[in-house]
């Protein structure tokens, strides 16, 4: 008999020990995930303004039908996939030259490091602000300075191509991120592995298209991966910057929601609205969540 | 022959990557320059770059308006209770999937991830009338508990990738040794997983500092951290440059420090196992 | 004390089955090594015996009492694992001590415990190493220190030599075995290694897709195998194997002989066949010889022959040493 209460495992302890600790995490996330998603989904039917309380009334669909037949749906629907797809590209289009380039032997790397990393650090707030204003200003911002010096007409960023000006923001925000991942995969590949590829007489492209490229595969798909959970609810940048517009062009599928819900008050057509973005989320995740799920089993 | 191309090379990457991590630094380099000027200087056009009149009245006007040590204290409280409230939940859940795993610990994983994907945009009308309800907006409680929620995927993920590369054979030895599994986790699992642990807490303390969701639509100014501290300058303050790059400047400084400091440690977790 | 008795003991993973039906008796004092293909399911008789995997069935007794339900902790056995499993976070004093901490024994019996485990395996100069700094048979020293000290029922090694160099192994060996001799604990070892297991064990057991093949001494099994898989596993060269009516033996199924038992004669009696490699040795010589419808036999001689690949030779079997196998593999005892 044991003399005191401490937990002893045998193996059949182990597991029900496994069972037990775990039910804290799992209990936690699924009441997140779930009272939220009944009251929303609930709040969905009802016609339920902030503004007049005390009105609400069940009507059926007729939020999801409002919600998805508005054009502001579509459109920010279509801002939403142009931000993540672009984000993304420029990420990891620019991330891998760049990780191959600090893969180099380069005099004085760590700082180089610091000076790429620290976006990363950067509260989105700010980088929206300081992009919108120090650089992006079409009068005195950095930008339209340099576009004059060569002789070029400033661009009024956020008149002419405001999506675009989120894109640029979101995108240096992750880059480091993108180059550190990548960079680290690269520092790991196998030296003896280039040595031999070298032996082998294979100039530097093919070595990297044989050998570095498929080493990078895994990494990538672990950005992307990432990179989608928080791209597909940026937020911060265009609340600060654009405010959605001018018009809708800078509204995403979070920002159309949130304009809803508490710019307009409208709660019933606001939670339509976030069930719909629960549904393209669950929809991206199921891709992604098929990759990463083989990447887990490596 | 040989060794002249080299050190070419060397020079040329050298050269390139210099160029780039001054490109990509430029603007945090720029807005702390800004911070040291004059307004009128801020506007100056053509800009100035070091030959300034270098001031720090921006940073004194900043504090005195909008009381940055409050904010940042929120910040502190808020990122720093929201990771170690993670920790202590995902710490135990970690352990189990790594060293006791059954059929489904795969699925559970993957539906925590997949509720970290769910846009938090989805179920901002009931989370804040819940909090409206209860009391807990502007609360930094609330602001904890949310962001202790919204970052346990990631957080349990990142112990998991860590605690999966402990070798069994070590703790079936501290098994076999007569350790109970609580001592088993505190003499030998958490000591090993020492560096993992750092980087998950610094990374999800990042992570914190920086959300700006929720920070946003649940609080205004009791419990508001620097990233409510900073939108307050959006518009129309926004126009005076040199303060608003002052005040950006202490909403970054510390995450930024920290991150410097942490670079190496902070990196291998971003990895997410995807670097063995 | 340290008795182990397995009584019908079963594991299985789902449909498959790792351990069937495993009897054994392990006595007091004595070196048992379990001995097998990988995969034969020797480490999990092991583990099962530790209590880090849960039996299917049976009973497994230590000193007469079961112990199916009994956490490892409980069981008073201690474990050397292959992969040593020290703890890299301490110092050799500290994973040496870990166990009897662990058992909250006083701190002065402790460090008294410790120096005599360390000083007993020479590891006093290393103490306050961290294990990451010791060499690989150290390293091992200190794995071995770690179960030692605890004075358990028993020792329980898992294949702990297979990461050494060949050289250091056969030191090891030797080390292992003296010290089991001179505690005159219980050892039940684990090992794919014949050599390890004919040298070191009092007993050995011979595993075989979970099952028990045959338990012995080492001179038992290799003088009187039981089976045909007990046959070409102990003994190296393996036995050699021929059909018994192509060797003008048609009572058995098959016949096999040692190749050291094979006589090399250039001329005369025995079986013809023609030398394809003539390995030398020097103390000995290993001959692989073509030998027509009984196929490649290997021979051993003592001493240097001067025999060469191409030359024509007759083998012939001693007959007190011929073993004969039924179809189903079992011997043919007379």
């Amino acid at each position: 008999m044991m003399k005191s209460k401490e937990v002893v495992l045998a193996t059949q302890q182990t597991q029900v020990l496994g069972r037990a600790l775990l039910i804290p995490a799992v209990a936690l996330l699924f009441i997140w995930m779930i009272v939220p998603l009944a009251m929303t989904i609930y709040f969905s039917t009802l016609h339920y303004s902030l503004l007049d309380p005390g009105t609400e009334s069940f009507v059926g669909l007729e939020n999801f039908r409002y919600f998805l037949t508005d054009p502001a749906f579509l459109t920010s629907l279509q801002n939403t996939l142009v931000l993540v797809g672009s984000v993304l590209a420029i990420t990891v289009l620019l991330g891998t030259p760049l990780a191959l380039l600090l893969d180099q032997p380069v005099i004085g790397r760590s700082v180089v490091r610091l000076m790429v990393i620290a976006p990363f650090f950067v509260m989105p707030t700010v980088s929206a602000l300081v992009w919108k204003n120090l650089l992006m200003h079409p009068v005195s911002g950095l930008f339209a300075w340099g576009a004059t010096l060569l002789g070029l007409t400033p661009i009024d960023w956020f008149t002419d191509a405001p999506l675009f000006a989120v894109i640029l923001i979101v995108a240096w925000e992750w880059l480091p991120f993108a180059t550190l991942i990548l960079l680290t995969a690269l520092q790991s590949q196998d030296e003896e592995q280039k040595e031999a590829a070298e032996m082998d007489g294979a100039s530097a492209l093919s070595t990297f298209i044989y050998l570095t490229l498929p080493h990078l595969a895994r990494p990538i798909t672990v950005v992307i991966l990432i990179e989608t959970i928080f791209l597909l609810t940026v937020f911060a940048e265009i609340f600060v910057t654009t405010g959605g517009g001018p018009g809708l062009q800078t509204t995403n599928i979070a920002f159309l929601i949130y304009s809803q819900a508490l710019i307009q008050f409208d709660v019933g057509n606001a939670s339509a609205g976030g069930l719909v973005a629960v549904v393209i989320a669950n929809i991206v995740a199921f891709f992604l969540v098929r990759i990463i799920g083989r990447n887990l089993e490596a | 022959m040989a060794r002249r191309v080299t050190s070419r090379r060397v020079w040329v990457s050298t050269g390139a990557a210099w160029f780039f991590g001054f490109v990509i630094f430029l603007p945090i380099l720029w807005m702390v320059l800004t911070s040291f000027k004059t307004e009128l200087e801020a506007f100056a056009m053509p800009p100035t770059f070091l030959f300034f009149h270098w001031t720090t009245e921006n940073y004194a006007t900043v504090q005195g308006r909008s009381d940055y040590v409050h904010h940042a204290l929120n910040s502190i409280i808020v990122a720093g209770g929201s990771t170690l409230l993670a920790l202590l939940i995902a710490i135990p859940a970690a352990w189990s999937m790594a060293f006791a795993p059954s059929k489904r610990t795969k699925d559970i994983l993957l539906w925590m991830l997949s509720t970290k994907m769910m846009p938090s945009v989805g179920v901002l009308v009931p989370i804040y009338l819940i909090y409206r309800d209860f009391g807990l907006l502007d609360t930094r409680g609330g602001l904890v508990a949310i962001l202790c929620l919204g970052n346990l995927p990631i957080v349990i993920w990142m112990l998991f990738t860590y605690f999966k590369e402990i070798p069994k054979d070590i703790l079936e030895a501290a098994r076999m040794d007569g350790a109970t599994i609580g001592r088993e986790l505190i003499y030998v699992l958490t000591p090993m997983a020492i560096p993992g642990l750092a980087s998950t807490l610094l990374l999800n303390f990042i992570l914190a500092w920086n959300e700006a969701f929720w920070t946003l639509n649940l609080s205004t100014l009791d419990a508001a951290p620097l990233t409510v501290f900073i939108a307050s300058y959006s518009s129309p303050e926004g126009l005076f440059w040199a303060k608003l790059s002052a005040a950006s400047t202490l909403a970054i400084a510390p995450i930024i420090i920290l991150g410097w400091f942490t670079q190496r440690q902070l990196v291998r977790g971003l990895t997410f196992g995807a670097v063995k | 004390m340290g008795q182990i008795t397995l009584q019908r003991v079963r594991k299985s993973f789902g449909p498959v089955n790792i351990i069937k039906d495993a009897n054994l008796d392990i006595e007091n004092g004595s070196f048992v090594v379990f001995v097998g293909p990988s995969g034969c399911g020797k480490t999990t008789l092991l583990r099962l015996i530790a209590g880090l995997e849960d039996v299917s069935g049976g009973q497994i007794l230590i000193d007469g009492r079961n112990v199916v339900d009994v956490p490892p902790a409980k069981r008073g056995l201690s474990m050397v694992f292959q992969s040593y499993a020290l703890y890299p976070h301490m110092s050799v004093r500290g994973n040496i001590a870990f166990g009897l901490k662990m058992a909250g024994l006083p701190r002065p019996e402790i460090e008294r415990k410790v120096e005599a485990a360390a000083a007993t395996l020479n590891l006093t100069p290393y103490l306050d190493r961290k294990p990451r700094e010791l060499s690989g048979g150290q390293r091992q020293r200190v794995a071995i220190g770690r179960a030692i000290v605890r004075e358990p029922k028993a020792f329980l090694f898992d294949e702990p030599l297979s990461n050494l160099d060949a050289a250091l192994r056969v030191q090891m060996r030797l080390e292992v075995t003296k010290l089991q001799k001179q505690l005159g604990t219980t050892a039940v070892y684990v090992t794919h290694d014949q050599v390890e297991a004919m040298t070191m064990a009092d007993k050995i057991v011979v595993l075989n897709a979970g099952r028990i093949e045959q338990f012995g001494s080492p001179i038992e099994l290799y003088e009187r195998p039981a089976n045909l898989f007990v046959a070409g596993f102990i003994g190296s060269p393996k036995m050699n194997f021929v059909p018994g009516d192509a060797a003008g033996e048609p009572g058995a199924a098959t016949l096999g002989v040692r190749p050291e038992h094979l006589k090399i004669g250039k001329e005369g009696e025995g079986w013809p066949g023609t030398v394809s490699v003539a390995e030398h040795l020097g103390s000995d010589t290993f001959l692989y010889v073509e030998a027509g419808k009984l196929g490649m036999l290997t021979a051993r001689c003592i001493g240097e022959f001067s025999l060469k690949a191409g030359d024509h030779v007759w083998l012939s079997p001693d007959p007190a040493r011929l073993h004969r196998f039924e179809k189903d593999g079992s011997v043919i005892r007379r």
